[in-house]
């Protein structure tokens, strides 16, 4: 603290200072007096022999004072003078910094919300998902969103696990609100016990749920999203306690969860118990997803090697009923392979923000060298200036640090412009970035943003600053005295610079544009992969379902959807209509089982090869516009007569009999007591769950289906073909339809299939107009870079062009001369951009699709365009500079 | 620099050696100090009064003095510098490590071995 005290006390420290020294002239007059010297006199002599007083308070006070403060500040006051004495220099160069940091810490607010920040839930370091993978499982092969829990495995994961503090599964779906207004779809999570204790977020009002509220039949309860209760209730405070009639069901609103709270990734309207009966529980049924909180000190290792010392406990636990074999699991080969609950939220994004982090990062190492080659022209012409500084006596230290003040001012300066731009920034990215980046709602600017802008103001500040400072204030300082005025061509070392940053600059635009160019091929690439439906602008989708509280028969559930299908294709403008239980890229998990064939062997310990299958109306195909390999439709008849009917992909008919005409008349079925199925038509295949994934190998049964676990879908998208899809008239009349069937029935997901084709490429197209937007920024400000440093070299070479011509040169000549040197330098900057794009845009590998990171045909576009801009770049200059005459040039001699 | 004679300097902490000898014997105030250098140099050291105020400073900055406003002899209202603990160790190490350099001075200009 005693520099504060003396911080304080300074000017009492000065005051004090001046009045001893009074009081010391005072006693030597005094004593000169009582010697006999007149007074006048002795006060000259006491004043001599003193010396100069004001320059003694000087140097008493710089004790106190704290110089090299001072001397800062004297530096920035220095540097903001000459800042404002060129605007235009400032203007370009604060500009440029602005954009680049802008760019950077909007991408970087991003990367840091979604990727770096700690879910938001208390101690998210110990939240876990129990991810599980069965390599030995066959024909759905990888499970690539890994295999879900089924109930038994909740069950004996949290009875006998060594490892966890808590755990508990989920499952997300929807439901029917009713009686209050319209009726309305909402979306639901179905929680374990252990679901909301494993998260650790208390309610914003009211309870969790109980053990209670998680017996089977027990009594009926449910939790409200802050969001739906601000929606639905108006933030009402008295919601808890009041019933909410849920699928025909009322419940028992029990309490509230707080703002912006996500069950993993997903959203919700309510949270309802799961209240899973382990009496009825067998070892299938695996769509669950597990979370759980680690023990304190137990690492992911050891929570592994605990399930998996679960598992056959698991099986010697449960069954699949009478007559089956529990151990049949272990050909799938169960792999726990538990992760941070984090990974599980933010998937693979993490690639696609690092690839754009890492071109925005380019564009701002681009500017920072344009920035560079403004300073060095500017340092070039104050060399005068800065001569005279230092033969004046100030110091090397002195300059080189007012150049980097002024440039470190520069930076900030740009930081500070930058923030605005983030905030700009950020809100364009939000528009166009894709609305299924995980933790979307949390992207915010905070400290670590505000950090990284610091940082990103004071390293472009130093690396822009430090060339031209280190080149030319300190040896040059005295040397340049004697040139000056004179004009001759620049040394070589002082082009060699410029040349380099020129290098740099191509190399890298050259990097930027290939990784753009590519992401452009892989966009063509996907739209030129045929999904498997046509004309999808006018192909209208909306969900609905029919929950069994309202509608008990299974039949009665498949004549209801009938009947809205015949309502929905009398709409005027409407060639045909069907449903499906989900539409490809449609994001709606389908879900998968064994499959036999008749004509096939199994052995009795292993599990049939498992595939995807979906429940489709008749004319789906049709309307659709998927078309059929071989056979037939099913007809409403044969749906309503339960004739043992199948499609099937012909991916499956090829890779199980041969051609697609060969498996119709073949049987199938999906378990033992099901009865054999025909296989009347074949499909084509279709992109399920992106465009970018190969077909997977469907079966198609009919809407209603002779089986005791799903006999009717209840859930199903129905898909309309007319002009009129996505109009607001359109949409009404659809709703009127659906209504006049059973008015009880909400309309959900309410979107054209082009909507969902979009959405599924939105990743793509969002990394297409990001690199785009970076390699353009990195065009222009490249060419303004080659431009800038052609057009100073050949004006600095005018004199020297000039005796060339006068000379007897000829233009033509001198032209190509310049044109070379210009050019070599160009041609070493797309050589190693090159090749720095070879190795680099292996990072990208994952974002390509149809192009590989090397294509040939990208690398020499884009060489190409580069140097045919680098040309245009040094052509200008340089042939205004022929044109001079050369007696003009000459003159300034 | 200029074309006047100059008079020889001290070399740098001389004259803040002898402030702190000065004030070991007892504590004082600069006019004080600056006449008792001057008396026991006898003269020899030209110094100009008022650079022992900026060495004074120093002093106090450093901690190795404190100053208290007193009356001196004349009656007069003076800062009155004593020596701290701290300001009599640096005194004991400045000194000795002068009297090594002045022995090593000495030992050059001794004559006789040229």
């Amino acid at each position: 603290m005693n520099w504060l005290r003396q911080l304080l006390s300074r000017r009492q420290q000065y005051r004090e200072l001046s009045e001893e020294i009074q009081t010391h002239l005072d006693e030597k007059v005094e004593e000169l007096v009582a010697d006999g010297i007149s007074e006048e006199k002795a006060r000259q002599m006491a004043m001599r022999e003193f010396g100069n007083v004001g320059l003694v308070e000087q140097k008493g006070r710089d004790v106190w004072a704290w110089p090299s403060v001072e001397n800062w500040l004297a530096d920035v006051r220095y540097a903001g003078r000459s800042l404002r004495k060129n605007p235009g220099f400032t203007a370009v160069a604060l500009l440029t910094i602005a954009l680049g940091i802008g760019a950077n810490a909007a991408v970087f607010t991003v990367l840091n919300s979604v990727l770096l920040k700690p879910l938001n839930y208390p101690h998210a370091e110990e939240l876990v998902g129990l991810h599980q993978t069965a390599p030995g499982a066959q024909g759905l092969a990888d499970f690539t969103n890994g295999l879900l829990l089924s109930p038994s495995m909740y069950f004996t994961y949290s009875e006998h696990n060594q490892t966890l503090q808590s755990l508990g599964v989920w499952i997300a779906g929807n439901a029917n609100v009713t009686g209050r207004a319209e009726p309305e779809q909402v979306r639901t999570i179905a929680v374990t016990d252990g679901v909301l204790e494993t998260l650790g977020v208390p309610p914003a009002a009211g309870r969790w749920f109980s053990e209670t509220d998680q017996v089977p039949r027990g009594p009926e309860t449910v939790m409200l999203s802050y969001d739906y209760w601000q929606r639905r209730f108006g933030g009402s405070p008295t919601v808890v306690g009041q019933n909410l009639t849920i699928d025909s069901r009322s419940r028992e609103i029990v309490g509230v969860m707080p703002k912006g709270f996500q069950i993993v990734d997903q959203n919700f309207d309510v949270l309802a118990p799961l209240a899973l009966d382990r009496g009825k529980a067998i070892l299938a049924g695996f769509g669950f997803h597990g979370i759980a909180r680690l023990r304190p000190g137990k690492t992911l290792a050891e929570a592994n090697a605990d399930i998996t010392r679960m598992l056959p406990i698991w099986m010697d636990s449960f069954s699949n009923g009478p007559g089956t074999n529990p151990h049949i699991y272990e050909t799938w080969r169960i792999t726990p392979m538990i992760r941070p609950l984090k990974q599980e939220v933010i998937g693979n994004v993490g690639e696609l923000l690092w690839v754009v982090m890492g071109t925005i990062g380019l564009v701002m190492l681009i500017a920072c060298a344009n920035v560079t080659n403004l300073l060095l022209v500017r340092v070039e012409a104050r060399q005068q200036e800065l001569a005279v500084r230092a033969a004046l006596g100030s110091g090397w230290m002195r300059i080189v640090r007012g150049l980097l003040v002024e440039s470190l001012m520069l930076g900030l300066m740009g930081g500070v412009v930058g923030i605005g731009l983030t905030f700009a920034g950020v809100r364009l990215l939000l528009a166009i970035g894709p609305t299924n980046l995980p933790r979307l709602n949390e992207i915010a600017l905070d400290a670590r943003t505000l950090g990284f802008t610091l940082l990103l103001s004071v390293l472009s500040g130093v690396l822009f600053g430090a060339i031209p400072t280190l080149k030319y204030a300190a040896p040059r300082a005295v040397s340049a005295l004697p040139s000056l005025g004179r004009t001759m061509s620049a040394s070589r070392e002082r082009h060699h610079t410029r040349n380099l940053l020129v290098v740099g600059q191509v190399a890298m635009a050259l990097v930027l544009l290939v990784s753009a160019g590519l992401m452009i091929r892989t966009f063509r690439a996907l739209r030129t992969v045929d999904p498997g439906f046509r004309d999808p602008r006018h192909l209208q989708l909306v969900r609905i379902s029919i929950p069994d509280s309202l509608v008990a028969e299974p039949s009665r559930v498949t004549r209801i959807q009938n009947a809205i299908v015949d309502k929905l294709a009398a709409i005027q403008g409407v060639s045909s209509a069907a449903f499906s239980s989900g539409m490809p890229l449609e994001a709606v998990d389908s879900p998968w089982d064994e499959i036999f064939a008749q004509d096939k062997v199994y052995s009795g310990d292993q599990i049939a090869p498992l595939r995807l299958y979906k429940n489709i109306s008749p004319g789906l195909l049709k309307t659709a516009g998927t078309k059929l390999m071989a056979g037939r439709e099913m007809t409403w008849g044969e749906v309503y007569g339960l004739r043992p009917e199948v499609l099937i992909s012909e991916n499956l008919a090829r890779e199980m009999w041969g051609t697609p005409s060969a498996a119709i008349g073949k049987q199938l079925r999906a378990f033992q007591q099901m009865p054999w199925h025909e296989v009347i038509g074949v499909v084509e295949d279709v992109r399920e769950k992106s465009v970018q994934e190969k077909a997977p190998e469907i079966v198609y049964w009919p809407p209603l289906v002779n089986n005791r676990f799903a006999p009717a879908i209840r859930s199903a998208t129905f898909v309309i073909r007319s002009e009129r899809a996505g109009t607001e008239s359109f949409l009404n009349e659809i709703q009127g339809a659906v209504w006049s069937v059973n008015s009880n029935l909400p309309l959900a997901s309410v979107r054209t299939m082009q909507e969902v084709y979009d959405k599924s490429l939105a990743r793509t197209s969002f990394t297409l107009v990001m690199l785009g937007l970076a390699g353009a920024m990195a065009l222009a400000l490249g060419v303004i870079g080659i431009y800038g440093v052609m057009s100073y070299t050949v004006s600095q070479r005018k004199p020297e062009i000039g005796i060339r011509l006068a000379l007897g040169a000829q233009q033509k000549d001198v032209l190509e001369m310049v044109l070379r040197q210009g050019m070599q330098w160009a041609l070493v900057g797309v050589g190693i951009g090159a090749a720095a794009g070879f190795g680099l845009t292996q990072l990208m590998r994952a974002l390509l699709f149809g192009v590989s990171a090397h294509d040939p045909l990208t690398f020499i576009g884009v060489a190409a365009v580069l140097i045919f801009i680098a040309l245009l770049a040094c052509y200008v200059p340089a042939r205004r500079a022929v044109l001079v005459d050369p007696t003009v040039a000459l003159r300034y001699e | 620099m200029t074309g006047k004679p100059t008079q020889r300097d001290l070399f740098p902490g001389a004259l803040e050696m002898m402030i702190l000898r000065t004030l070991k014997r007892q504590p004082m105030h600069g006019y004080a100090l600056v006449q008792h250098i001057k008396r026991t140099s006898d003269d020899l050291l030209q110094i100009e009064e008022g650079s022992l105020y900026p060495a004074l400073q120093r002093l106090l900055h450093q901690d190795l003095v404190k100053a208290e406003w007193g009356i001196s002899s004349t009656n007069r209202r003076v800062r009155i510098y004593r020596l701290t603990a701290e300001g009599r160790k640096h005194l004991e190490r400045e000194v000795s490590s002068f009297e090594r350099m002045l022995k090593g001075i000495t030992q050059v200009l001794a004559p006789g071995e040229l």
